[in-house]
Parts: C-alpha cells; sequence; structure tokens
C-alpha cells in the first residue's frame, strides 16, 4: 500500500505521457470534429486523470478503500450531474408550457 | 455501593480543570459537552423565534409583526435549526461521545480536527448570530434564488458565510468518524459485531461527507452572485433559478437523513436495551442504514414538483421517493420485531423510543403521500409539509436525542436524572407536539399556505390547536433543561452500567476515565448478547 | 526511532495505524473536494449544454497558449510533488526540500499566468460585475460563460494558493529534518491534495478553452 515507494523514472514516465496528452488536446481543439469535440476533449481529460489518479496519487498500488472512496466522489458527482440534466433535457417534450 | 470510591475515580471530567482545559481539549467526550452547550443554547433560541410565530399566527390578521419581519422569523428558525441544532445534534453530542467509546478505542482519529470542527461550527454560527442581530435575512432557510441574488435586502450574504463555514463543521466531523469506524475498532469488534448507532452514524457521516460540499458551493455562488455579480443564477443572463434548487436539494434532501438517521440509531440502542433483547434482523437495519443513506440522494426533486422541473424528472423522483421508504420501514418493522416477546421496561428512554417510532410511522406515511405528484401538487408550500416535516425532526430526531441523552446521561455526567420528572417531561413532549403539529396537517389540506402571517378566518382553529401545543411542547423541553443541570450536583450517583446493557460504553466507568477504556477492550461476542451482561452483573 | 516515536498520537496502536488513517482522511476530503467543485462543473454541464454556440464564441476569447501553459506549468508541479514524496520516503532531505521549492515556484508562476490572464480580460472588458460591456451575439449568454469561468478559475486559485501555503510550511519543516523514511505522512498527504489541485485543471482547461476553437469568431 503506503509502503510501495514509487521510483522517479515511474513519474517521468507519467509525465511525459502527461505532456503529449496535454499537447494532443490542445491540438484536436483546434480541429473542427463536430459534435466530437467535446468527446475527444472529455476522453484525453478523463485519461490524463486516470494517470494522475493512479500514479501520481497512487490509487494502483492502494487499499480498495481508498478506491473506493476515490470512486464515491465521482460516483456522486455523476449523481448529481445525471439527474439535474434528466431535469433540463427534459423540459419541453410534454409540449405544455412549463412542463 | 461504590459512591466512597467513585470520587476519587479520574474521569474525564475530572482529570482537569479550568477553562482552557476545556476550551484547548482534545478529548472526544469534553468536545461533546462543547458541542452540547452551544446547540442547546441554538435550540433555545431557534425556540424563541418558533413562539413568536406561533403567537403572530393565533389570530388571522398579520398583526404582531410586519411581513418581513415574519419572512426573517420563519427564515431564521429554520437555519437555526436545521443548520445550528439538528445537523450537529446526535452526530456532534451523542455520537462524539459514544463512538470512541463503543469502538473500544482512546478517541476519534484526529482529535484536533475534533475541536477545530467545534471552533468552526461556532465561528459559523457566530456569522448567523451576528447577522441576526443587524437586521436578519428573510429569504426562508432554502435561499432560493432570484429573491436571495437580486431582490432581498437582508443580510443574505453574511448568512450563507455562515452556513458554509457550519458545513465544514459538519464534514469533517462525519470524516473523523468514518475514518475512526474504519480503522481504530478493538481487537474482535468486526463489523457486525459493531452497535447498529455506530451504523446509523457511519452511514450519516458519509452522506454528511458527500452531501455537504455541494450546498457549500452553491450558498458560495448565491454570494458570489450577490456581491460579485457573477450572474450564474441570473434569468437575465439565462441563468436558472432551478438549477440553484437542484444544487441546493441535492443536499437539503440527504440532510433529513443526517438528521434522521442517527435518531434511528439511537433508538435501536434503546428498544433493545428496554426490551433486553437483540435487535431483530440486526443485518437488515445495517444495511437499511446504508441503503437510506444512498437513496436519500436520489430523490431530491420531489422538492421541486411545482418549481418548472420537467415532468418526466418529476416522475423519476418521485418513484424514487417510494423506494427510500422502503429501508425506513424495514426498520421500523424490525423495532417492533424486536419488541414482541421482549422483557419491556418503561423507563425515560424508551418511552422517547416509543414516541419516536409511532411519530416517524405518521412521517414516513405523509411522506408517501407527498411522493405521490398529483397529491403533492395539492398541498406543496402548505401546513401539510410544515407537519410532515416537523413530525421527523421534532417528532422523530428531538424525541430520539432526548432519549439518547437521558439513556446515556448516566455515563457522560456521573448522575441519573430525576425519574419521574423525566417521566413526565417525557408524557408532555409527546402531547405537546401532537397538538402542535397534527391540526397542522389538516389546515394545510385545507389549503394554510406556508410561510404567511395573515389567513382566512376558517383555519383560526386550527392555528390556536397548535399554538397551545406549542406553549405545552416548550415546558415539556424546559423541564429536562433544569433537571439536567441539577442533577449535576444532585443527581444520585450513576453505576457504570444502570440500564445492563450490552455494548462497550457500558463497560466502563461512569464517568469514562479520560482514555475511556484502563485496558483496550478485547471483543468476542456478537452485539446485543445479554448473557455476558448477565454474568457480569452477577454478584 | 526517535523521531517516529514521537510523532506517534497517543490514540493509534502504531505507526502504520496512523499513516492509514491519515491517508484515508485526506482521500475523504478530496472526496469532498470533488463534490465542492462538481457543484460548479454542474452548472457549466447544464449551460454549455443549453448555449452551446454562446459559449463556443467565448470560449474563443480565452487565449490557448496561456491555457495550455498554465496546464503543463501544474503537471509540471506535480511531477515535483511526486519526486518530493519519492525523496522523503528514500531519506534525501535535500531532495525533499529542492522538490518541494520547484513545486512552489511553478505554483506561483500559474497564478501569475492566472492573474494576467484575469488582466487581460478586464482589459478587453469581458469581467461580469465589473466592466462587462461585450456587444457582439448572445450577450446575455456569454456574460454567464464568463461567470462561470470567474467563478472556477477563481474557486481553483484560491485552492492553488492554500497549496502554496501548505507546501511552504512543508518545506520549512523539511528542512528542519522533521521527514523520514518512517515518518513522512504529512508530505504524502499534501501530494494528495497538490495532485486533486491539478486534476481539477486538467479538466478546467478543455472545458472553458477548447470549445469551438476552429469557429475563431
Amino acid at each position: 500500500m503506503a509502503e510501495h515507494i514509487v521510483t522517479k523514472k515511474q513519474y517521468a514516465y507519467v509525465f511525459v505521457i502527461l505532456l503529449v496528452l496535454t499537447l494532443g488536446t490542445t491540438v484536436a481543439g483546434n480541429m473542427d470534429l463536430g459534435p466530437f469535440n467535446v468527446v475527444v476533449a472529455l476522453v484525453i481529460a478523463v485519461i490524463k486523470a486516470s494517470l494522475v489518479v493512479l500514479f501520481f496519487m497512487h490509487v494502483y498500488w492502494s487499499t480498495k478503500l481508498t478506491r473506493l472512496v476515490a470512486v464515491s466522489g465521482i460516483a456522486w458527482l455523476g449523481l448529481l450531474l445525471w439527474l439535474t440534466l434528466t431535469d433540463m433535457i427534459s423540459r419541453g417534450w410534454l409540449g405544455v408550457p412549463g412542463k | 455501593m461504590i459512591t466512597a470510591t467513585v470520587e476519587a475515580r479520574d474521569n474525564y471530567l475530572t482529570h482537569e480543570y479550568g477553562v482552557k482545559s476545556w476550551l484547548l481539549t482534545k478529548d472526544h467526550k469534553r468536545i461533546a459537552l462543547l458541542y452540547l452547550a452551544s446547540i442547546t443554547f441554538f435550540f433555545f433560541l431557534g425556540g424563541i423565534f418558533a413562539t413568536i410565530i406561533r403567537l403572530e399566527l393565533l389570530t388571522p390578521p398579520g398583526d404582531l409583526v410586519s411581513s418581513q419581519t415574519y419572512n426573517k422569523l420563519f427564515s431564521l428558525h429554520g437555519i437555526i435549526m436545521v443548520f445550528l441544532f439538528l445537523i450537529p445534534s446526535i452526530p456532534a453530542t451523542l455520537g462524539n461521545f459514544l463512538v470512541p467509546m463503543m469502538l473500544g478505542c482512546k478517541d476519534l482519529a484526529f482529535p484536533k480536527l475534533n475541536l477545530l470542527s467545534w471552533y468552526i461550527f461556532v465561528v459559523g454560527g457566530l456569522f448567523v448570530l451576528y447577522a441576526m442581530l443587524i437586521g436578519g435575512v428573510d429569504t426562508g432557510w432554502t435561499f432560493y434564488v432570484p429573491l436571495s441574488t437580486s431582490y432581498a435586502n437582508t443580510y443574505v450574504i453574511l448568512t450563507a458565510v455562515g452556513v458554509f463555514i457550519t458545513g465544514f463543521s459538519s464534514i469533517l466531523t462525519g470524516l473523523n468518524f468514518i475514518v475512526t469506524v474504519h480503522r481504530m475498532r478493538a481487537p474482535g469488534l468486526t463489523w457486525f459485531r459493531l452497535p447498529l448507532f455506530i451504523w446509523s452514524t457511519y452511514a450519516t457521516s458519509v452522506i454528511q461527507v458527500l452531501g455537504t460540499p455541494v450546498i457549500a458551493v452553491t450558498l458560495l455562488l448565491v454570494a458570489l452572485e450577490r456581491g460579485f455579480h457573477l450572474g450564474i443564477f441570473d434569468p437575465a443572463l439565462g441563468g436558472d433559478p432551478v438549477l440553484f434548487q437542484h444544487l441546493f436539494w441535492f443536499y437539503s434532501h440527504p440532510a433529513v437523513y443526517i438528521m434522521v438517521l442517527p435518531a434511528m440509531g439511537v433508538v435501536s440502542e434503546l428498544v433493545s436495551t428496554y426490551s433486553r433483547k437483540k435487535v431483530f434482523g440486526y443485518k437488515f437495519v445495517a444495511f437499511a442504514s446504508v441503503a437510506i443513506a444512498i437513496l436519500g440522494f436520489l430523490v431530491w426533486g420531489h422538492h421541486m414538483f411545482v418549481a418548472g422541473q420537467s415532468v418526466y424528472a418529476s416522475m423519476v423522483f418521485s418513484m424514487l421517493s417510494y423506494l427510500v421508504a422502503v429501508p425506513s420501514a424495514i426498520k421500523v418493522f424490525n423495532w417492533t420485531a424486536t419488541l414482541y416477546k421482549g422483557s419491556i421496561s418503561y423507563d425515560t428512554p424508551m418511552l422517547y423510543a416509543f414516541g419516536f417510532i409511532g411519530l416517524f410511522t405518521m412521517r414516513g406515511l405523509t411522506g408517501t403521500f407527498l411522493a405521490s405528484l398529483g397529491f403533492d401538487v395539492h398541498v406543496t408550500d402548505t401546513y401539510f409539509v410544515v407537519a410532515h416535516f416537523h413530525y421527523i425532526m421534532v417528532g422523530g430526531t428531538m424525541m430520539a436525542y432526548l432519549g439518547g441523552l437521558h439513556y446515556w446521561w448516566p455515563k457522560i455526567s456521573g448522575r441519573m436524572y430525576p425519574e419521574g420528572w423525566a417521566k413526565l417531561s417525557a408524557l408532555v413532549v409527546f402531547l405537546g407536539f401532537n397538538l402542535t403539529f397534527f391540526p397542522q396537517f389538516i389546515m394545510g389540506y385545507l389549503g394554510m399556505p406556508r410561510r404567511y402571517h395573515a389567513y382566512p378566518e376558517e383555519f383560526q382553529v386550527y392555528h390556536v390547536l397548535s399554538t397551545a401545543g406549542a406553549s405545552v411542547l416548550a415546558v415539556g423541553y424546559l423541564i429536562p433543561a433544569m433537571y439536567f443541570i441539577w442533577s449535576l450536583r444532585y443527581g444520585p450517583i450513576a453505576p457504570d452500567n444502570p440500564w445492563r446493557a450490552t455494548g462497550l460504553e457500558w463497560q466502563t466507568s461512569s464517568p469514562p476515565p479520560p482514555d475511556n477504556f484502563e485496558i483496550t477492550p478485547v471483543v468476542t461476542h456478537e452485539a446485543y448478547d445479554y448473557s455476558v451482561v448477565e454474568e457480569m452483573t452477577v454478584g | 526511532m526517535a523521531n517516529h516515536s514521537l510523532a506517534l498520537r497517543h490514540q493509534f496502536e502504531d505507526v502504520a495505524q496512523q499513516k492509514d488513517a491519515s491517508t484515508l482522511g485526506m482521500w475523504i476530503f478530496l472526496a469532498t473536494e470533488i463534490l465542492f467543485f462538481g457543484g460548479m462543473f454542474c452548472c457549466y454541464t447544464v449551460y454549455r449544454s443549453s448555449y452551446p454556440h454562446a459559449f463556443g464564441i467565448a470560449s474563443n476569447h480565452l487565449e490557448v497558449l496561456w491555457g495550455a501553459v498554465s496546464t503543463v506549468v501544474l503537471i509540471c508541479s506535480s511531477y515535483f510533488m511526486a519526486c518530493s514524496v519519492n525523496s522523503a520516503a528514500t531519506g534525501y532531505r535535500k531532495a525533499l526540500v529542492g522538490f518541494l521549492v520547484l513545486t512552489i515556484l511553478l505554483a506561483v508562476a500559474f497564478l501569475v499566468i492566472e492573474m494576467s490572464e484575469w488582466y487581460l480580460l478586464y482589459k478587453e472588458g469581458l469581467m461580469p460585475g465589473v466592466n462587462f460591456t461585450y456587444k457582439g451575439i448572445d450577450p446575455g449568454h456569454v456574460q454567464l460563460f464568463f461567470c462561470m469561468y470567474f467563478a472556477m478559475t477563481g474557486l481553483h486559485a484560491s485552492h492553488v494558493t492554500i497549496g502554496i501555503v501548505i507546501l511552504i510550511i512543508l518545506a520549512f519543516r523539511a528542512y528542519a529534518d522533521v521527514f523520514t523514511p518512517a515518518y513522512y505522512t504529512p508530505v504524502e498527504i499534501s501530494g494528495l491534495y497538490w495532485h486533486f489541485v491539478d486534476l481539477v485543471w486538467i479538466f478546467l482547461f478543455p472545458l472553458y478553452y477548447l470549445i469551438a476553437r476552429h469557429l475563431q469568431g
């Protein structure tokens, strides 16, 4: 768990990948991919975030409980977004004003 | 039995003297008492507002106070009672005191953080008090936009900042409890040997940790909009006031579970001890606590059925709201089954537990009415809703809180409270409560709106009954406040385990030593194993 | 070892339990932070899905180069923070202090870039509540974008600032030889906090700077 010491070299690999992905997302952002712009941006962001969480924050080597806590935070945010968007997206579906 | 030596034993109260030893304490038991003092102050302050409200509502015209003053009264009543009393109540007092003891450890995981939580709570409370003293806030405890951001000319930012700060106290307490329960249980104390109070407190802590940040950021956004004109909810810019409500209720619905789950935990303990039986369906009750915590986050839209939320979202929330009733019902069934063929004693804590179960069931049933879209449209923003939530907060949480205070008072103070007076107040509270709030269901259904201080003649009779009940209820709360203080000096010395209950907290002295236990306990029995207690008290 | 038994708090049985508890505590705190920022992300999501065109126009007023540079600066700071944790775990005091100082310097650089960007927006009359004078299409929704932008980057910047203070204190303690391979928990949990701050920006950058860039309108 916490006893595992990650070497600077391992961190360096992750660091370089993060830089490459940052370049990637900037370039992709300047291209016209239609609706896929936001998908690409988010996918890259999620990959970068996962790298930071797994390797810089040691979740790759951590206890199940730590992972559960990290996942719960994200899941709860997902809950907030999902049910709120359920409302926002379905407004006006009934064709009745104000519903 | 041991009167002479009790005085000589070092306990957490006598260990150190002086104001500094209290204000800089790291002992969870002393911090619990610091919270007890502060929240009691806020309770009576919120009660004063309630008194003025009920006096105003005695007569149909709005003659005692102006409309804006009335708005301020119910806003401050709500804010103080919810954020400064109910949310901290059981977790910060009974929870802080009991969690390490029930787990068999010396203190919480982060004692200094615990003390910091109290100071944060006090600072938040002072902001709210200050706002109240210089003019108050009139937006309702719900701070709906655009009233709170654009149109109110009261101290919204100050109050919002106070609530924001208090939220961190809640988060840190929850964090402390979760880490303690996961990492500091005594040897042999597996998850399914934990007292159900711990399960409830744990579930509550999860809600506190996951929910409170959202209301914190929401109030921050209100303050930013009001103070810096960052019009995030401003309809003129395309902002959506209903979005505020989504964010607000994402916390504030689970908040009601923060208020009621610990109460249910207390009731599990009381029902078991005073029936001398283990809780029926222990695992069901434990999992029900967790289920309530999780499902409670899925239902917030039922506060917004008429706010402009889409019909489809409302339907989803309605269905999910019915779902959350199930684990609560499971608990009520299990408590009842625990009572069946139990050896029941009618000590004061048990009277409060009975009160809780009955009144909580009423709230549960009226909750299902409110979850129904059609019915809700009729009674939303009426006194029906007011009655419903007071049945939970006052009829539920308050009763369980008082029951728990009485139950653990011998452990906390080393003294017994006077049983006769205690039973009398329990009865007075129950009667006063029902007289106050039952008429409110009826008048709500008949159309009396909430937050109005002037109303048509036809509702007066209900209001008079309600105010009469409120005065009885007030008496019922004042008497325990007096005899608890009285008992500190004149109450009979309490034995270590006056109720012959199970649980590690009863295996140590009353009051406990500073480190809770002389030797770290090792747990070899299941929870609520009364055969162990019988062994210990023989001879 | 003298150092670690001094650091063991009385409520814990041993150092391992203490470290475990501290790490878990920090993770729970980070979960609360996910939801704290999350509330604002929710507002962003709702508004962007409602006004995609206006948000695209507004985004084009931000300088991608600076946004990208900020991202790189924070990622470097995260790398140095991770290296400082490694130095603490392997007992290299000078390296630990050095990496912490580098992290702090990069953090300050981030804030400088951030404040410069804010100043530029102010000069262009795009700061809501102060001097918002945008006269193009959809001014209301564009203003909403900037309200969200300032709120979120402001909240993020406040977290960076708090992080800098924490890291400075940590650097002083490291210099005073408080940390050993047996006890470096504060370094590790501060690292967790710092990486979180980086994480938030990893999302803020594409969501605010890279909307409909191809429009260049």
